[in-house]
């Protein structure tokens, strides 16, 4: 047997590259969108608002062509993989085979709870508990599933329960292998925070291309709802990317040192702008948002210094610790390292500004919670100063650990990056309860207009959405190429001429190729499931709240 | 202040498109010459494109502003008094495009701005004169009472052998330094050997330029193989020195 097939000369990397991609960003998707069609359904069941119930359809709706795509996809990949890398599939196949004949299980599984999720919506309409019941086992099988797979690529980067010599003696520690856990929970937050972007997407789309008020109202709202999602997970994903890479640390400090130091170090530079790009969407969405209620006039002054802080925080954020000069300008800084840009470069400055972004997001948040109401609560001054004191003190708590964050050590600094997540979660927990109790009873001033969006903003959230997909195919390319020249990592080496690690500039053009292409699935699966919409009518009966 | 214009339209002075355009050349013009030493070009873009990416989010977040800020151009596109200074104006921007793809297209005689790991990942164990070094739980020997006679040592090795490329104030400005690229370390920034455990310098002392992995590529640092001049204890010596000297603190690996 050969070890290595090669068709038509195309780089058998980059062929299985793009499958895996592709797949990995749909099976994201139909992962995700069940979990928010059933928490929606849940929403609209406990409170009896209709419209709920009809978003969550809507998302529903979404799931069975997506699966089969997936399916599809997932089928092409395998295909791949065994024909291009068949010594490679023998080895995995003689670890896994067992959990392979699982996985195809669970899929079967996946597929019956998701037609009869949808499927079953209105005939179950009077028995809406058996039907969530079918909801919540639906995402039981989408979660198995991805837990299956997870344990697959982990135990590539970080073989556990086999011997030196590459034979198996434990499964289970195969199975549960350093990584495992930190990337279930990754992949899970990152799912729901990428599905939401979509379904964003989807909902904007639909807006622009809408033919009357109505519909453009309807999907003004669906698509405020998945950005909220969106939003929402995006914001504790850095925290389980941080226990990854520790993990990753703990098991091969040289792995480590590639994927944060080494080769790949820019790569986090090009993640630095994504994500900055996507928060400041995130926030211009809601700025402009803000039109639309009457009554964020006064709320309006505070935009320019949301806006200042996170261009600062941006450029901070993304200011690399090492430069490309030319020759002269190396010359002309007489250092490698700029000295002022050497201090923005490290980790304490980058820690502390994402913190403070993330709390501007939640300020931007709570302004436009805010547009419409009058508190008329007897402390609500009070309240606000508590609120106001708060944020100010864990922001000036923040930046003082960031800058007492140079003149400790290592040790000592990881342990402040973690009080400063705390400390932004503290605000979260604090601050959120505390807002809705100043605002319980308040004098509406202005209603929201949905519908009243301009263009751009729909267009914002297109942004966001490639945005998110382009940054899940970078972060897919770090994570396979921390294993550098190893099929499995020093377990089985890969001899193949495509065995290097590719240049970051060749990685971005991959990458962007598997956005553009998933992006026309994407538009494939709206356009279809456009068509299956039958009753538009019922759906936008809400409307008339 | 306002200025008349012939329909009776006016334009206030301090309308966005105006204030934007005073702010971005202003920005552009501290980024360029209020910061020394200069900050490399490709950086100032990127900051640029940060920068008018915001101001541009600013001004459509708000349909007035955006509205107030698309005036100037309207009239400038559609008075009839200011058909000159269009067709100026429309000759001009083509020709400036031109001229740039033509500057980039010009073939230049400096190597490629290039992409560099500074402190690429070391291997599990390197050897030293025969002598296995497992990098990961080495320890520099030297470490303990007498530091301050190490660090003397040290420093007369540092004097004779590094002193010419990383310079006698340890800031990487030795009288070499001129001609080489990349060039030698400054061990004073925060950045360089405060950020690494020792026996990663160790390491990079003994192996050299020669001794980078693949993705130190491309592999055109001057850095000296030592190990050939110098015994594995000199070296530690050494390296105790520009630690103790410059005051850092070896990282732990973690
Ligand atoms: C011929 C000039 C030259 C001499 C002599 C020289 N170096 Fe270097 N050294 C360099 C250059 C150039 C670099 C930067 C190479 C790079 O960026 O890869 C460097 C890098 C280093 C580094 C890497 C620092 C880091 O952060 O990775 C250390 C440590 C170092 N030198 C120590 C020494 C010591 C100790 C000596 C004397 C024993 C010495 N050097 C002598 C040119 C020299």
């Amino acid at each position: 047997m050969v070890d290595y097939v090669t068709i038509w000369g195309i780089s058998s990397r980059d062929i299985s590259w793009v499958f895996a991609q592709l797949h990995l960003n749909l099976a994201a998707f139909v992962i995700a969108v069940p979990t928010f069609a059933l928490i929606v359904e849940i929403i609209g069941f406990k409170t009896g608002d209709e419209r709920y119930d009809n978003l969550a359809k809507d998302f529903a709706r979404l799931i069975t062509i997506s699966l089969s795509l997936t399916s599809i996809l997932g089928a092409i990949f395998l295909f791949v993989i065994i024909v291009l890398y068949p010594k490679f599939f023998s080895y995995f196949s003689q670890i896994f085979g067992g959990t392979m004949v699982f996985y195809a299980m669970l899929f079967f599984g996946e597929f019956i709870a998701a037609y009869l999720y949808y499927y079953g919506w209105d005939r179950l309409k009077n028995k809406k508990l058996l039907h969530i019941f079918i909801g919540f086992f639906l995402n039981s099988f989408g979660i198995a599933i991805m837990f299956v797979a997870n344990a697959w690529v982990t135990f590539m980067m970080m073989p556990s329960g086999v011997k030196e010599t590459g034979e198996l003696y434990s499964l289970w520690e195969a199975i549960n292998n350093p990584g495992w856990w930190p990337l279930n929970v990754h992949r899970l937050i990152a799912n729901l925070a990428f599905g939401g972007a979509i379904v964003a997407a989807y909902a904007a789309s639909n807006f622009l291309s809408a033919e009357n008020e109505k519909e453009r109202e309807y999907y003004d709202w669906m698509g405020y709802v998945g950005n909220f999602i969106a939003v929402s997970a995006l914001i504790p994903l850095p925290f389980a990317g941080y226990w990854f890479g520790l993990e990753i640390y703990k098991y091969d400090q040289q792995m480590g040192i590639t994927l944060m130091g080494g080769v790949l170090s820019w790569l986090w530079i090009l993640q630095a702008i994504i994500i900055g790009v996507i928060f400041l969407g995130i926030n211009y969405y809601l700025w402009i948002g803000m039109e639309r209620i009457e009554g964020a006039e006064r709320y309006r002054k505070y935009v320019p210094a949301l806006l200042l802080v996170m261009t600062i925080c941006f450029i901070i954020w993304f200011t690399p610790h090492s430069l490309v000069a030319s020759l002269e300008e190396a010359r002309k800084i007489g250092a490698t390292l700029h000295p002022i840009l050497s201090v923005l470069g490290i980790m304490t400055a980058k820690n502390t500004v994402v913190n403070i972004m993330i709390l501007s997001t939640f300020l931007s948040f709570i302004i436009y919670r805010r547009s419409g109401k009058i508190p008329i609560t007897s402390w609500a001054r009070l309240g606000n100063f508590i609120f106001f004191s708060i944020i100010a003190v864990v922001a000036g708590y923040i930046i003082f650990l960031g800058i007492r964050g140079y003149f400790v050590e290592t040790t000592v600094r990881i342990n402040y990056s973690m009080y400063q997540v705390l400390a932004v979660l503290f605000v979260f927990i604090v601050c959120t309860p505390l807002d809705v109790a100043i605002y319980r009873k308040s004098n509406v001033i202005g209603s929201i207009k949905w519908g009243h969006m301009p263009p751009r903003s729909q267009y914002m959230l297109i942004v966001i959405a490639v945005s998110f997909t382009w940054l899940m195919g970078l972060m897919g390319f770090a994570r396979s190429s921390s294993r550098l020249n190893w099929h499995v990592y020093k377990i089985m080496e890969d001899t193949s001429h495509s065995a290097f690690v590719p240049s970051l500039g060749y990685a971005a053009k991959i990458v962007s190729l598997i956005t553009i292409i998933f992006f026309i699935m994407i538009g494939v699966i709206f356009f279809l499931t456009k068509m299956l919409e039958h009753r538009q009518e019922e759906k936008f009966k809400f409307i008339k709240e | 202040m306002e200025v008349k214009t012939g329909e009776k339209r006016t334009i206030r002075i301090f309308n966005p498109f105006f204030i934007s355009g005073f702010l971005l050349v202003f920005i552009y013009l501290v980024l360029k010459f209020g910061i020394h030493p200069p900050i490399p070009s490709s950086l100032i873009a990127m900051y640029m494109g940060i920068i008018i990416f915001a101001i541009i989010l600013y001004i459509s977040s708000s349909e007035s502003i955006f509205q107030e800020f698309l005036h100037p151009i309207n009239l400038f596109l559609t008075l009839d008094r200011l058909k000159v200074p269009r067709t100026v104006i429309g000759i001009f921007i083509p020709l400036i495009l031109g001229f740039w793809s033509y500057q980039m297209a010009l073939p230049k005689y400096e190597p490629p701005a290039g992409l560099r790991t500074i402190h690429p990942a070391p291997p599990d164990e390197i050897s030293v004169k025969d002598e296995k070094i497992v990098l990961s739980k080495a320890n520099n020997p030297f470490r303990g009472d007498e530091v301050e006679k190490y660090k003397k040592e040290g420093w007369e090795i540092y004097f004779s052998r590094c002193m010419p490329c990383h310079g006698d104030n340890l800031n990487g400005n030795g009288h070499w330094a001129k001609r080489i690229n990349p060039i030698p370390i400054n061990f004073r920034d925060p950045g360089t050997i405060a950020m690494m455990p020792e026996s990663f310098i160790f390491w990079r002392v003994a192996k050299g330029g020669m001794g980078l992995p693949d993705e130190g590529a491309p592999w055109d640092s001057a850095m000296p193989v030592w190990e050939h001049d110098l015994s594995a204890e000199e070296i530690w010596k050494v390296v105790l020195f520009i630690y103790e000297e410059t005051g850092f603190q070896p990282k732990k690996w973690q």
